[in-house]
């Protein structure tokens, strides 16, 4: 019998949505809402010497407004839910309205409900906010600076922690080292830009005590540990129903202010309450991605082979600790700083500072792109320095396939891998060494192109929840999944991950309809409601298949088992002497005698003929914990020509060759990688959030801010190869971020490839054309 | 501030449609909030990423970036008049074969918009596609399988 697993099916959520029957938070309406808006400060940094919301309260149609001062017994502050051990972390709270001052553009001030969007707009306007001006300072490096403006008056100096990993001796590598090299690299600060921004509606019922919050969530059950801490209410009676959720790519992890806010207002004013932020608010108050300066250096030998990076990194944390802020720039980035390579000393120090700036958190790879970047970018420069090809360099510092598992320097053990494998294929694919003689026939005629190569290996499937405490996360990260079998042979699964693009709805029917011998129409993925779904952690870092999958899978195996036995009981045979053929329970040797699923179904649900000792009923529930994360891995190879004249850099080609494992969904992981570059490139060629000196935020709008569109983007030429992970029983690992952790590095070293012969060693990202061509002026010796 | 309501007609996938509004209040609003026809989507509010594109006599247009009142008495199609019955319109059939989206919240814009394009005669080769659908963001970044996707629906026969 064929199988679903590894068949490019087409996705069951698809047909709500293509006919605008999806429901996304904005879509619900309850009889009696009413609307909230959130007052945000247009300064940096500033005391509030008074706020007079007289006007605004005696607006026709307005219920209430509330001010930090209304707050301050009613909530806990927003919490911080990354613990980081071992690095001095600073927690400043971090109230859901300021109070005697504020911290960034976009920090709320105070919140209007009232009976329409119109009237809250209105509201908003006639809210008298009296500000004292204070310096801001958004870079996080000069944050750390003596003399620097100060966020929290708890936090000297305004660090959040500073953090360090190591392994061997790296100061040792680097004074006995024939050849080093050096970068300082600026991860620009990116804004995730989900096209659904975040938005909530809380109903709350007096008379039950239950409060229902509609949220845009990529973790329900994180918001509502997170929300029943903030509000003071007992978790069970806090119910997160996170429906359609229109991308989050990081920004909808988080537990912010707003959420609660409305949920507060709910239970003050007994009415519901709905909010959704506009763009503009999006790009103020939802989390920011990146935003490190970095000073990296290589070393190693004269024959090419790396013996030791080191690294001092200054993230910025935005002006609070966002729910994972701590961990992002320091576990899921330092620990990864060995790449695909065996380097044998390392060492990384990162300090996290507070800036008069959005928070910033997990965006798409979140930390990793960070790391691969600096590593990819450093291999390069080493290669150069060498007068190596880097293709070369990278292949003589590989973790040979024979020695996986292997453990690197920062401790951590990747689980699978064949890097050579995808190299090779993708070098196959490009004709690597035709395209060199093509571009130095090129650079004769004074044209630039250019190649770059990334190989990447990344840590996601997160992950061990004994690791998840030790490491200071505030919460497990096992996941679940409850699969129930209906009398008429129907299974809905529950699980507690929170697709919200990714196609897990279609992926996850596949394996367990697999296991039944079922159609995938007779499986239904079900998400997203704490009320009716098993405790789980949510999708982010690349987990929901290799986490939450491996849970439904385990699940239904469990139901099968039962199925089994009563097969065996109903056919008055031994259980040893069934076997599981074209979707039915027969005894060897006697096809006649045979169970189907469906019937096995009836007859344990009605259970008029249940085997002594067997519950009546047919559902199972898995919680699954991995014993290590999941290393994907892949080789990506992008050509470039630069025009030397505009700074324009155009795409020649992109081929990514990725390996996750096993696949289920060709067609689905395809779309993810497709998604993950095309982000990636997004990062390397025109994306940055940019603050002025005084802390403005200069790319509020999309017009301003460069999120790519159709006619900026290549053709993405993709392949895999296939290293089963041995972490999980389906061989599987995580491909949601792969491509954006890869692209960046990839499309950087091919620019800075093509400028090489004019002396360019490194341009930080976005290579827009000016930033190129500045570049290309100063190596000429011009006045840019 | 002003408070007067203004009743008008719209013609809403095929239905005339007598709605009470605020004359501030935008097509995109009146759709979703007025007569509840949530599939067209709200992404930006200020006609930077096409989320709410709908056709208005059979052109498209950013719905967040004309009045209601503006349009009394004209044709508009949303999402959700956009099959005929159970028959699906052949940029829905195409969307799906070509799996040109993820989470789904950019698509009904992405959709419309591709009818749009398609009329306008714009939808030739995958370049002009590219170009002719690039006021429509997708941050999941679907645009390969949405370009296929555009250039199934605009050479099929029978294509719109």
């Amino acid at each position: 019998m064929s199988t679903l697993f590894g068949s490019s099916i087409k996705r069951r959520e698809d047909p709500r949505l293509i006919t605008g029957k999806g429901t996304f938070v904005d879509d619900v309406s309850l009889a009696g809402m009413v609307y909230a808006g959130i007052l945000r400060s247009p300064y940096a940094h500033a005391k509030i010497k008074k706020i007079d919301a007289t006007a605004a309260r005696g607006l026709s149609g307005v219920l209430a407004v509330y001010t930090g001062a209304d707050l301050t017994d009613a909530l806990i502050p927003v919490p911080c839910a990354w613990n980081l051990p071992n690095a001095d972390l600073k927690l400043p709270p971090h109230p859901h309205l300021a109070v005697e001052k504020v911290r960034y553009v976009g920090d709320g001030v105070a919140m209007v409900i009232a009976e329409s969007r119109a009237i809250v707009r209105d509201a908003l306007d006639l809210i008298d906010v009296d500000y004292e001006p204070l310096k801001a300072v958004v870079n996080p490096e000069a944050a750390l600076k003596p003399g620097a403006p100060v966020l929290h008056a708890d936090v000297a100096g305004n660090q959040a922690f500073k953090w360090v990993v190591a392994g061997g001796d790296a100061d040792g590598a680097f004074a006995k080292a024939e050849v080093k090299v050096a970068l300082t690299i600026k991860q620009n600060r990116l804004l995730p830009t989900a096209m659904e921004p975040r938005a909530a509606v809380a109903s709350y019922n007096a008379g039950t005590g239950q409060l229902t919050l509609w949220a845009t969530s990529q973790n329900p059950h994180i918001h509502r540990f997170l929300c029943s801490v903030m509000l003071k209410l007992p978790e069970h009676r806090v119910r997160i129903i996170s429906p359609d959720v229109g991308g989050g790519f990081g920004s909808k992890i988080p537990a912010y202010a707003d959420e609660a806010l409305v949920a507060f207002a709910s239970m003050k004013l007994g009415r519901p309450v709905k909010w959704t932020e506009d763009r503009s608010e999006n790009y103020k108050a939802t989390i920011h991605g990146r935003d490190h300066v970095q000073y990296v250096e290589l070393c190693g030998t004269k024959a090419g082979q790396i013996t030791g990076i080191r690294t001092t990194v200054y993230a910025g944390l935005g002006a609070y600790a966002s729910t994972a802020g701590p961990g992002v720039p320091t576990i899921l980035h330092g620990l990864m700083y060995s790449g695909a390579y065996t380097i044998p000393n390392i060492h990384g120090t990162i300090y996290g500072a507070y800036t008069t700036t959005t928070p910033v958190d997990a965006y798409r790879g979140a930390g990793r792109p960070e790391a691969t970047y600096l590593i990819e970018r450093l291999v390069d420069t080493f290669a150069r320095e060498l007068g190596a090809d880097p293709v070369e360099v990278r292949r003589k510092n590989f973790i040979p396939q024979d020695k996986f598992p292997y453990t690197v320097a920062t401790g951590i053990t990747y689980d699978s891998g064949n890097y050579e494998g995808t190299l090779d294929k993708a070098l196959g694919m490009l004709d690597y060494k035709g395209f060199r003689a093509e571009q130095a026939k090129a650079l004769k005629q004074g044209r630039f192109l250019g190649v770059g190569v990334c190989t990447y290996t990344e840590i996601c499937g997160l992950g061990p929840s004994q690791v998840a405490g030790a490491i200071g996360f505030g919460g497990g990260l096992y996941d679940s999944a409850i699969v129930r079998v209906y009398p008429t042979g129907m299974v809905r699964v529950y699980i507690g991950t929170k697709p919200h693009g990714q196609g897990e709805e279609t992926t996850f029917a596949q394996i367990v309809a697999d296991e039944f011998g079922y159609p995938v129409e007779s499986v239904e993925i079900v998400s997203g409601d704490t009320d009716n779904t098993p405790q789980g952690w949510g999708t982010y870092g690349s987990r929901t298949t290799a986490v939450g999958g491996t849970a439904v899978k385990i699940a239904a195996q469990r139901v099968k088992e039962k199925a089994k036995k009563l097969a065996a009981h109903l056919l008055e045979a031994n259980e040893r002497d069934l076997e599981w053929k074209d979707g039915k329970f027969m005894v060897r040797g006697s096809p006649d005698k045979a169970k189907g699923f469906a019937e096995l179904a009836l007859m344990a649900n009605v259970a008029w003929n249940m085997p002594a000792g067997l519950e009546p009923g047919l559902e199972a529930t898995a919680f699954f914990d991995p014993s290590n994360f999941v290393y994907p891995f892949g080789a990506h190879l992008c050509t470039v020509e630069v025009d030397a004249e505009t700074g324009q850099v155009k795409i020649l080609r992109y081929i990514a060759v990725d390996d996750c494992g096993n696949v289920i969904n060709p067609m689905i992981v395809d779309g993810q990688v497709h998604g993950g570059v095309i982000q990636g490139i997004g990062e390397a060629l025109q994306e940055i959030a940019i603050y002025d000196d005084d802390g403005q935020l200069l790319t509020g709008t999309m017009m301003d801010y460069a999120v790519p569109k159709a006619s900026q983007m290549p053709h993405l030429e993709l392949a895999r190869t296939v290293t089963p992970s041995p972490v999980n029983p389906m061989g599987v690992k995580g491909v949601g971020e792969t491509g954006t952790i890869a692209a960046a590095a990839t499309v950087v070293n091919a620019v800075c490839d093509a400028l090489a012969p004019l002396g360019i060693r490194h341009i930080d990202k976005p290579l827009t054309p000016a930033t190129v061509w500045a570049a290309i002026q100063r190596a000429k010796g011009g006045a840019a | 501030m002003p408070t007067g309501r203004i009743t008008i007609t719209l013609e809403v996938n095929g239905t005339p449609r007598v709605i009470a509004v605020d004359p501030r209040t935008t097509l995109l609003d009146a759709l979703r909030e007025c007569l509840g026809l949530t599939g067209t989507k709200k992404g930006c509010d200020h006609g930077e990423c096409g989320a709410c594109t709908v056709l208005l006599d059979g052109r498209r247009i950013n719905a967040c970036l004309t009045l209601a009142v503006m349009q009394e008495g004209h044709r508009v199609t949303t999402i959700e008049g956009l099959a005929s019955g159970a028959a699906l319109h052949p940029v829905q059939t195409a969307f799906l074969a070509q799996d040109a989206f993820q989470c789904g919240f950019c698509t009904p814009g992405q959709i419309l918009s591709a009818v749009g394009c398609i009329a306008e005669g714009r939808a030739t080769t995958r370049e002009t596609i590219r170009e002719g659908m690039s006021g429509n963001l997708c941050r999941c970044s679907a645009y390969p399988e949405i370009v296929e996707a555009v250039f199934l629906a605009a050479t099929q026969p029978g294509s719109p």
